[in-house]
């Protein structure tokens, strides 16, 4: 009996020593922080998927605390909503922001932009890149190897197995570029996300001359200037033999889409056209 | 016992099928195809436009800055294009076409074969010669052969090697060089020594091209200060720092060049086109290309002017093989598959080996079991298991850490490798990301 109490004694005097020990030890070395910067983190979605440009979600608490304002910050994954939670948590203003979404800039699907070669090494798109210029006549388009898919943490991108291009799954992509950095040819580009997701964008970045590219892929954007002419926004630009439409002046009017020789404007979750039905008068009998 | 390099190193089949062939001369094509960029360093600039004649020598693109190379035309006829066309990878490469119309050699180039062997020009005329005539490294490499010959200030070269190794199976271009143009190859080294103002010179050559071996140690008997050497057979020795260390037994330090150890090194080709430039006022416009493969019907050694289509020595050499699966561009363990046969032969093109059936395709991925074949295979001493895991994970730190920036690419490791993984692919795609990082630090 005695020696079991003198074990419990002396175990809870080693017990009180240690704590207050550890109390001073606590006190003496004791890091500062801001507590902010935990009620921010509890605010973001915890994704550390560094779409941000921080080292995870930790890093960008502590990035937006210590900012002045909140400018050029933003959690693509959050979006307008949480950025606007830690505005009103840290008692400023939130930054408007568009959302945005991963748009796959390659149409050169089996079908339109056909094989010239056979590639039997590493499946891996930075590998093909460093090799040559890849399987078919174009040394701009999709590689294929789905190096953007492994990448994304949101299972918001995937390889279509019909035209053998990625594919971006709309509710999924939180644009936090993962897939842009991936992309070797720079093929994905992030752009506004748009109302009802509707989106029109030059599904090409071929920058070769119109024969070349044409000759490489039946869906390439030669650079003829049609769409320039027709779009009365100002909103596409010809470059290297190549259209590109600022999303930020296009008005969502679809004319450039009509008038693509090749059907290298792609338009996205747009309602069907209204098709213009001859009117035909059918007498009675 | 014969010298040769001490760690790692395989020894693949020989397969030196056009050993025996002698140096034909390609017959000149009607269009050439002459790349801007056919060396290491900065493209050169167009000096002719679309519409003007030209003769065979003439300069037609100028080095833009140090590490650069004039261009020459190596036909004579008439600028059809300065333009992109499509290279042997798939990229659109600038590059000016020639169609050709008979056959005018520029004044200054003495036609005649006859050997020249008075030397009197001075070393700084010799200098200006070769970079003149647009020398590069013909190993390979193609690094502009006039930087290599002026060491940075504060380092003097002692020996000059010269590289007759051609450990690549299948390639016999340097071999037949030896054998059928050794007087002017020896001439070429005798001018190398003068430029870098060194005594002693050493030829390294395996020991499987006995007959250049003899040859060249016949016509170097009387000279002081030249020796050939022959090494044993063992892949990559024709790399430069495995061949320093063969010749002289001197090891270059990590991230150093051959000049930290004294040294420099040229390949046979270049000699001789280092000769050519110098005694015969000739810019590097042709050179010997191997074609060859198991079931190539003539595979040969072709003088070829730079800038013929792939196709054409393809032609020459019977025809593209029904069985054909992949024409690679250099020899089999660090030459690369081609896309485009229309694309042009350059200055590196040391051959062109059409695999056919089997043994064109890779074999079929497996898991990696740490069997450490590829450490024990790697000539850098480098773990390459490892650098292909931290290359395929982007741990580019890590990998700087681990000297992947030592890789010479020699691929020694995806050969010995029983899983068939792609150990150089990755590596070479980590190796240039590291070096762009790197690069970024200093600015």
């Amino acid at each position: 009996m005695n020696t079991i109490l003198i074990t419990v004694i002396s175990l809870c005097a080693i017990g009180v020593v240690a704590a207050i020990i550890l109390y001073f030890v606590a006190q003496k070395f004791k890091v500062e922080e801001d507590p902010r910067i935990d009620t921010v983190e509890s605010l973001l979605p915890g994704a550390n998927c560094g779409g941000c440009g921080y080292p995870g979600c930790r890093g960008f608490s502590e990035t937006v605390v210590k900012s002045e304002n909140m400018d050029g910050l933003l959690c693509p994954v959050g979006g307008a909503a949480t950025m606007s939670a830690i505005a009103t948590a840290l008692g400023r203003n939130a930054a408007a922001s568009t959302p945005k979404i991963a748009v796959v800039r390659c149409n050169g699907s089996c079908e339109n932009r056909p094989h010239t070669n056979k590639y039997d090494g590493a499946a891996s798109c930075a590998v093909v890149h460093s090799l040559y210029a890849g399987e078919t006549g174009c040394s701009y388009g999709c590689l294929g190897c789905g190096d953007c898919v492994s990448v994304c943490k949101f299972d918001a991108i995937a390889m279509s197995t019909e035209t053998g291009l990625p594919v971006v799954a709309d509710e999924n992509c939180v644009a936090c570029g993962a897939c842009v950095k991936a992309c070797p040819k720079g093929i994905i580009e992030l752009r506004n996300k748009g109302v009802r997701n509707m989106r029109i964008f030059v599904s090409c970045i071929n920058k070769d001359k119109g024969g070349i590219a044409r000759k490489a892929c039946s869906a390439a954007c030669i650079g003829c200037g049609k769409c320039f002419k027709e779009c009365s926004f100002e909103a596409i630009k010809i470059e290297n033999n190549l259209a590109y439409i600022d999303f930020t002046k296009c008005k969502m009017c679809r004319k450039c889409v009509a008038v693509c020789p090749t059907g290298a404007i792609h338009e996205l979750n747009f309602p069907p056209r209204k098709q213009v039905v001859p009117t035909v008068e059918t007498k009675e009998e | 016992m014969l010298a040769t390099f001490k760690i790692g190193g395989v020894h693949p089949p020989e397969n030196k099928l056009s050993a025996k062939e002698g140096i034909k001369v390609l017959p000149v094509p009607e269009q050439v195809i002459i790349p801007l960029s056919q060396h290491i360093g900065a493209p050169a600039t167009p000096v002719v436009g679309k519409g003007e004649t030209v003769k065979i020598g003439q300069l037609i693109a100028k080095a833009e800055g140090f590490v650069s190379a004039n261009v020459h035309s190596s036909v004579s006829g008439k600028v059809v294009a300065v333009d992109n066309y499509i290279d042997a990878s798939g990229f659109s490469k600038p590059s000016i076409t020639i169609q050709v119309e008979g056959k005018e050699w520029e004044e200054d180039i003495i036609i005649s074969s006859r050997l020249e062997c008075n030397i009197t020009y001075t070393k700084d005329e010799i200098l200006k010669m070769i970079a003149d005539a647009g020398i590069v490294g013909m190993g390979g490499a193609t690094f502009p052969t006039k930087v290599k010959l002026s060491p940075p200030p504060g380092s003097k070269a002692e020996v000059l090697i010269i590289n007759g190794v051609e450990c690549e199976p299948y390639l016999t271009s340097d071999h037949r060089v030896m054998l059928e143009k050794a007087e002017e190859v020896i001439v070429g080294v005798q001018i190398l020594m003068k430029v870098l103002g060194v005594n002693q010179a050493i030829i390294g050559i395996e020991n499987n091209k006995k007959d250049a071996i003899e040859k060249l140690q016949a016509i170097t008997e009387k000279k002081i200060g030249i020796i050939v050497m022959p090494l044993k057979v063992k892949y990559p020795q024709g790399g430069e720092k495995q061949l320093i260390k063969a010749a002289v037994g001197k090891s270059v330090p990590s991230g150093g060049l051959p000049i930290a150890v004294g040294a420099v090194v040229q390949n046979v080709g270049t000699a001789l086109a280092v000769y050519e430039a110098v005694m015969k006022k000739k810019p590097l416009i042709e050179r010997v290309v191997t074609i060859t493969g198991k079931s190539v019907k003539n595979p040969g050694n072709y003088l070829c002017r730079i800038g013929t289509p792939i196709s054409k020595l393809i032609e020459a050499a019977g025809g593209m093989p029904d069985d054909a699966t992949k024409v690679i561009g250099g020899g089999p363990m660090m030459g690369r598959a081609m896309t485009n046969i229309e694309a042009p032969i350059t200055k590196g093109t040391s051959g062109i080996l059409i695999m056919s059936g089997k043994e064109g395709i890779r074999n079929e991925i497996k898991t990696c079991i740490r069997c450490s074949k590829c450490v024990s295979a790697c000539p850098m001493g480098l773990e390459p298991y490892l650098l292909r895991t931290l290359s395929e994970n982007g741990m580019l730190e890590e990998c700087e850490k681990e000297k992947i920036m030592d890789c010479i690419e020699c691929g020694s490791c995806s050969y010995t490798c029983p899983a068939c993984l792609p150990l150089l692919d990755y590596i070479r795609l980590g190796k240039g990301k590291t070096g762009a990082m790197i690069r970024s630090r200093k600015k």
